[in-house]
């Protein structure tokens, strides 16, 4: 098991969540946080005085998916969350040691 | 079955539909123009149909005092939305964390200024005001503390109560008053907001009341000294102000400044070096409407300062005031937009205000042209008044109160002295002829006793504000602990917050998991699999 951890655009999420459904994947934990990175801040203009905004808006997923699926997944998650210019995100990919689905008990690969 | 509900539901439809042909045509007893509802016999008469003259003057007399009534009346209702107004502007201009401090402020300044008006400020501004005729003459006024011929103090309607001022139009001008003196006790929130101890404000609310708004306001409204400089001095009307650019907008303004002078800068506001910090509100959405809430209310504040429904210049009052607000906040926008290269909605709102506040002395006394005229200056003022005390004079007033009501309040005055054009205003202050100023062959008289104005404001509201401030900061304490302030004082000083987390906090859980709420233990225990 893997856990895909892509950080993207706010405005992809709905996309990235239609395409991973149409790929059978419907489980996924979403979150609204802020970051910087390439994409630097910008300026703007608050009554007067100047201010940046480093810190912009992204959208994290996180997905625990098969490992044999996860070459999928990515490709999936690039494909439609790219628009070519910064600011596109990134894909970080974790070993999973184990899950378990609470309702039921059940651990492995049955739990995610 | 379907086809068959049709057929009913089209049939009742018909026959309802055929009634109301019918009773349509039937020419029964309504009135429905209101053509027969009026006449002599609605006049109050001995014999119906046949009043004399004395009943038809009486009635005529009540139907007159009754509309100056309804619309004094009706007026502070509408005026007293103006508080929302404050209170969204304000707590959209500041942060998040601080949303129930602010918004908190807002109501309770009302508690607190009714509370004080009715004590003794209503007495003290207008005990000595006589008798207001277009309220049916309220004789019991006319207490006056008068030095050297000079009036200073009204002494009479303390509670309500003294001096035979239990009278239906004293209470029509109390309640009018009331939420005049209320906008001044709200602005300086504004620029103490996000770092003032609430105990305090309380406590400087009751000192507004009471004696800062009342005694200026009753040197210029209440025939006190400044409204005499006029048939003594020769200053023209003395100051004019017909609904409150000064008495109410540059006190409420010069009182601001005093307060965010004695509190000092938000944490972070400046740099080390004295640059200023940009802390954007959390709301501006809500602060815009709040602008359109006061827009709204300003119709009726100044137009209503007629006290008088069948005063028609009241049509000119309104649409001045509207001329003067659009103008500002265009202004505004234009101005930000080309310095800065965005229409800063945050300005926007400040510009309309502060076109708004300048016209509120002259409104009654320009023509439309001048109002618009009033209404740029006062766009431009504002953006730059914001500019220099944020930038050059280093204090620090998150909503911009001190360049919108201070400013802007200060040039509503001296804009009496330069475009009153003298059809208005006749006999005002006991002076012959209409008020007229500067660019009207007025002279330099009328504009001398509205600088005088603008002089004592910062006298009276700011410096003897500020030595309030001061004296409550040594005794009380005037702010919150530098944790507070950083935390967020919605906690600390209120008690709770106005946006609580989402996310259930333990205690929570916890408390409602001892309710039943929440069941701790699932109903089958099992054990994992595969694990």
């Amino acid at each position: 098991m893997k856990k895909i951890e892509a950080v993207i655009r706010p405005s992809k999420l709905d996309e990235i969540k239609d395409a991973l459904g149409i790929f059978g994947i419907h489980g996924m934990t979403v979150t609204e946080v802020i970051g910087c990175g390439l994409q630097k801040g910008k300026k703007e203009v608050y009554r007067g005085t100047e201010y940046t905004i480093d810190l912009l808006p992204k959208v994290k997923i996180e997905i625990v998916v098969r490992d044999k699926w996860v070459d999928e997944v990515i490709r999936i998650i690039i494909n439609t969350a790219r628009t070519g210019e910064i600011g596109d995100g990134k894909i970080f990919i974790y070993p999973i040691e184990n899950a378990v689905r609470i309702r039921t008990g059940e651990g492995g690969e049955e739990a995610i | 079955m379907t086809r068959k509900r049709t057929k009913v539901l089209i049939l009742s439809l018909l026959v309802i539909m055929g009634l109301m042909a019918i009773f349509t045509t039937a020419a029964w007893a309504g009135d429905p123009t209101g053509a027969n509802s009026v006449g002599i016999n609605s006049v109050t008469a001995a014999k119906a149909g046949a009043p004399t003259l004395e009943e038809v003057a009486t009635d005529l007399g009540k139907t007159k005092i009754g509309l100056n009534f309804v619309w004094v009346i009706l007026c502070g209702c509408l005026i007293f939305f103006f508080q929302a107004g404050f209170a969204l502007v304000e707590t959209g201009f500041t942060q998040a964390k601080n949303a129930m401090h602010t918004m908190a402020m807002n109501l309770m300044v009302f508690l607190v200024g009714t509370i004080g008006f009715f004590v003794a400020g209503f007495a003290f501004m207008f005990g000595g005001v006589g008798s207001v005729a277009s309220l049916g003459g309220t004789a019991p006024l006319n207490g006056l503390l008068t030095i050297g011929g000079w009036n200073l103090l009204g002494l009479k309607g303390f509670f309500l109560t003294s001096g035979g001022s239990y009278d239906a139009g004293v209470f029509a001008l109390f309640f009018f008053q009331m939420v005049f003196m209320d906008t001044t006790v709200t602005i300086p929130t504004g620029s103490m907001a996000e770092r003032v101890k609430f105990s305090a404000v309380v406590i400087a609310s009751f000192f507004i009341a009471i004696v800062a708004y009342p005694f200026f306001g009753n040197w210029v409204w209440g025939g006190g000294w400044l409204a005499q400089l006029g048939g003594k001095l020769g200053l023209g009307h003395g100051v004019v102000d017909f609904a409150g650019s000064g008495v109410v907008h540059a006190m409420g303004g010069a009182l601001a400044l005093a307060g965010a002078i004695a509190l000092g800068p938000r944490i972070g506001k400046f740099k080390k070096d004295g640059t200023p910090v940009a802390i954007p509100g959390h709301d501006i959405p809500i602060a815009i409407l709040g602008t359109i809430i006061l827009f709204f209310g300003w119709f009726v504040f100044n137009a209503g300062s007629t006290l008088n429904g069948s005063d028609l210049r009241l049509a000119v009052v309104a649409t001045n005031t509207m001329v003067a607000g659009a103008f500002g906040g265009f202004t505004s926008m234009i101005y930000m937009w080309a310095r800065y290269g965005k229409p800063d909605p945050s300005m926007m709102c400040n510009g309309a205000l502060a076109g708004l506040v300048a016209i509120t002395a002259p409104c009654a006394f320009v023509t439309g042209l001048s109002s618009a005229i009033i209404g740029v200056v006062a766009g431009i003022l504002v953006c730059a008044a914001v500019y220099v005390i944020e930038h050059k004079l280093k204090i620090d007033d998150p909503v911009g109160a001190v360049a919108v009501h201070f400013v802007n309040g200060s040039w509503g005055l001296i804009a009496v002295g330069l475009f009153a054009d003298g059809t208005y205003g006749e006999g005002l202050n006991g002076v012959a002829g209409g008020v007229t100023g500067l660019f009207y062959g007025g002279g330099l008289t009328q504009l001398y006793a509205q600088l005088i104005a603008v002089g004592v404001i910062l006298l009276w509201g700011a410096g003897v504000g500020y030595v309030f401030y001061k004296v409550l900061d040594l005794t009380v304490g005037l702010r919150v602990s530098a944790q507070d302030e950083i935390n967020g004082l919605d906690i600390p000083e209120m008690g709770v917050k106005a946006y609580p987390d989402f996310v259930l906090t333990a205690s929570h859980t916890l408390a409602a998991a001892k309710a039943g709420a929440v069941a701790i233990t699932p109903a089958v225990q099992m054990e994992p699999k595969g694990v």
